[in-house]
């Protein structure tokens, strides 16, 4: 029995900033992994793949990694994308610095 | 130290506008990331976990204090204040914007570095004995050699495109603090009938398939170093695998085809190379020596130090671990520890290395080093300016006293960056800093190298570490592998795993286990933690590690 297709997010590098993108439902990459597209069906994931790649000019490394449905968007499953999401746990950079920023502002 | 003439920073200029336009063509959707991804790589440009990074090589590990301050400006301007020093000598900056990258390596051609062949399957930073020309029993500098294969290799024609990267390290003492023998090719100064010439070894290397070097000559004369490095490359370039990327390190070329085989075919190769060889590389040696004439070392009275040793205990726990014996008497060689308890190993501020290279300018005859060990040497200090370099360190927090013990710990990047990595490193070894300072048992503990790799790639060289901690990802989580037994000196070895790997809340009360295990077990103070271990065998510090596994075996 084929095992059962696990949720999909797909995400990559902004290629001037090198940091952390997400494909939106709307066709767009925001920043902010809640607003990522969930993907639940296997086929459906290949396409919007192909329409993610249109944009290798200007995204990095683009790839379907599994994500799985939260109170407030899609979520990280693999540890990996949770840092990916925040940035290096040895000092506030990366995504969390940019948080910490915006909350500081408020 | 060595100068730039006007055809290195002519090459180094074109090379960068080379870049600077291949930027602007990425930018503009000319050339699409399979085309730029290996002229970036060429360039030392990475895309990692959150950002590009820049690795900038730091060859041999010399620097003097213009192109210290050139690094801390970079980490300014165009990074978030701070740079991560690498187990090769490197450099790392973590946080570049590609469209700044030209204008990194423009401010970086200005005092005579790059970022050429720090990555790709080319030869790369070429790496030394941190503590070259001013160790006690050196046979002779190993830099002038380091910077001849330097040139040699950058933009070698016919190795631009070798089966996978290939490390060269170079050492001219008996005390290997270069890992020559985890090395492509290790090279370490022997003398025979009254003549210098280098034992090389070939065939080291860590990573997935980790392998001691094998000795490939025993005696190669100085003068024949090119050709004979051209030899080994060759017969590599040829016979390397280039199927499986996991196989294709010579380590692999020469377990597959046995060492013999590969000296017949590099000793026939050599007289082959050697006949094309015209002499320009011996005069270019002779010349490049001439930039490493000795500095012009002062004297002094040394009453200052003995006085400060005396009555400053805080001074004599940091000369005690910090400072190794000079070959001139009245000097020190002064190992300052960028890592402090808590800190990231190997992470400077653009402040501290402002601080490090205004002490090498006024008291280092202008020079620093980067160690293999993630820490930054002043190789020549007259000991009477010890106690006023030691307030300086102070007041910069680069006074840590742990210089070869349980914190002084080698990390990689880890899954914080890297790419590759499958686990953390860093919080792993913060963490380990931290409790062994709770404990206040690190000065009782003594020598101990502890090395962390956040993947099997081991760039944290955790195969020769004492105790060697491994980062993988078992099924979603991290999980960490310890060795024991690792050796990274002249008596190189590789480490047994224990067993079981642990979680990541467990490591460090597993490293601490065998701590007690240790300080239970050794014969006495002098006992280092290798020695016991040694004497020992894996199996009392197994106890220790696994006790529930014990019990149910009773």
């Amino acid at each position: 029995m084929p095992r059962p297709f696990s949720p999909k997010i797909i995400t990559a590098n902004d290629l001037l900033e090198g940091d952390v993108i997400y494909f939106t439902a709307d066709g767009a990459w925001s920043r902010d992994l809640a607003q990522a597209e969930l993907i639940t069906d296997e086929a459906e994931a290949q396409l919007r793949l192909l329409e993610a790649e249109r944009d290798a000019l200007s995204v990095v490394g683009i790839y379907l990694t599994d994500a799985k449905d939260g109170p407030n968007g899609p979520e990280p499953v693999h540890f990996r994308e949770d840092f990916r999401r925040t940035g290096p746990s040895n000092y506030a950079h990366g995504k969390q610095e940019a948080k910490l920023e915006a909350t500081a502002h408020v | 130290m060595y100068k730039y003439n006007d055809f290195d920073a002519a090459f180094l200029a074109e090379r960068n506008a080379q870049f600077r336009a291949q930027v602007e063509r990425r930018i503009d959707g000319s050339l699409t990331e399979d085309e730029f991804k290996p002229l970036r790589l060429m360039n030392g440009l990475y895309l990692q976990l959150h950002a590009y990074m820049l690795r900038v090589a730091i060859p041999y590990g010399t620097l003097n204090s213009a192109q210290m301050r050139q690094l801390a400006l970079l980490a300014e301007k165009w990074d978030k204040g701070y740079g991560h020093f690498t187990t090769r000598q490197n450099i790392q900056y973590n946080w570049p914007k590609l469209r700044d990258v030209p204008d990194m390596l423009d401010a970086l051609a200005k005092v005579g570095l790059h970022a050429i062949q720090t990555s790709g399957n080319t030869v790369r930073n070429v790496t030394s004995d941190h503590f070259a020309a001013a160790a006690k029993e050196e046979l002779e500098d190993p830099r002038p050699y380091a910077e001849l294969i330097r040139q040699w290799s950058t933009d070698h024609p016919e190795f631009q495109f070798l089966g996978r990267k290939f490390k060269i390290a170079v050492t001219g003492a008996e005390q290997d603090r270069a890992v020559t023998r985890a090395h492509d090719i290790g090279l370490r100064m022997v003398e025979k009938d009254g003549e210098n010439g280098f034992e090389v070894i070939v065939g080291g290397g860590l990573g997935r398939t980790p392998m001691i070097g094998k000795v490939l000559r025993e005696f190669l004369p100085k003068e024949d170093l090119l050709p004979y490095l051209e030899a080994v490359l060759s017969v590599y370039n040829l016979l390397g695998r280039r199927d499986n990327k996991y196989k294709a390190r010579i380590k692999i070329t020469v377990q597959e085809n046995g060492i013999d085989k590969i000296r017949e075919l590099v000793e026939a190769r050599f007289i082959e190379r050697r006949a094309e060889f015209n002499g320009a590389d011996r005069a270019l040696l002779a010349e490049i020596k001439t930039h490493f004439t000795p500095p012009a070392l002062r004297s002094g009275d040394t009453a200052p130090y003995t006085s400060a040793y005396d009555s400053d205990p805080v001074f004599r726990a940091w000369a005690d671990t910090n400072l190794a014996e000079h070959r001139k008497a009245d000097h020190a060689i002064v190992t300052i520890s960028i890592k402090a308890h808590g800190a990231t190993p190997g992470d400077a501020t653009a402040e501290q290395m402002r601080v490090m290279a205004d002490l090498a300018e006024q008291y280092g005859y202008d020079e620093l080093r980067i160690s293999h060990e993630q820490n930054v040497i002043l190789p020549h200090v007259l000991k009477s300016d010890l106690p006023a370099i030691h307030a300086r360190l102070k007041a910069a927090g680069l006074a840590t006293a742990n210089i070869g013990l349980i914190s002084d710990i080698i990390a990689c990047p880890g899954m914080d960056y890297c790419a590759l990595a499958t686990a953390r490193s860093i919080p792993v070894a913060q963490d380990i800093a931290t409790r062994f300072e709770e404990l206040k048992l690190e000065h009782d503990i003594g020598h101990l190298q502890i090395k962390i790799s956040g993947c099997i790639n081991a760039c944290g060289h955790h195969h020769v570490g004492h105790i060697g901690i491994l980062g993988l990802d078992r099924a979603g989580v991290e999980n960490y592998q310890i060795t024991l037994g690792g050796d990274a000196t002249e008596t190189a070895a590789i480490g047994t795993r224990t067993g079981p790997g642990f979680a990541y809340d467990e490591i460090v009360p597993a490293i601490e286990r065998l701590i007690e295990a240790y300080l239970q077990l050794r014969s006495g103070e002098e006992e280092t933690f290798i020695e016991a271990y040694r004497r020992l065998g894996m199996e009392p510090f197994k106890t220790a590690l696994y006790p529930e596994a014990r019990k149910k075996v009773a």
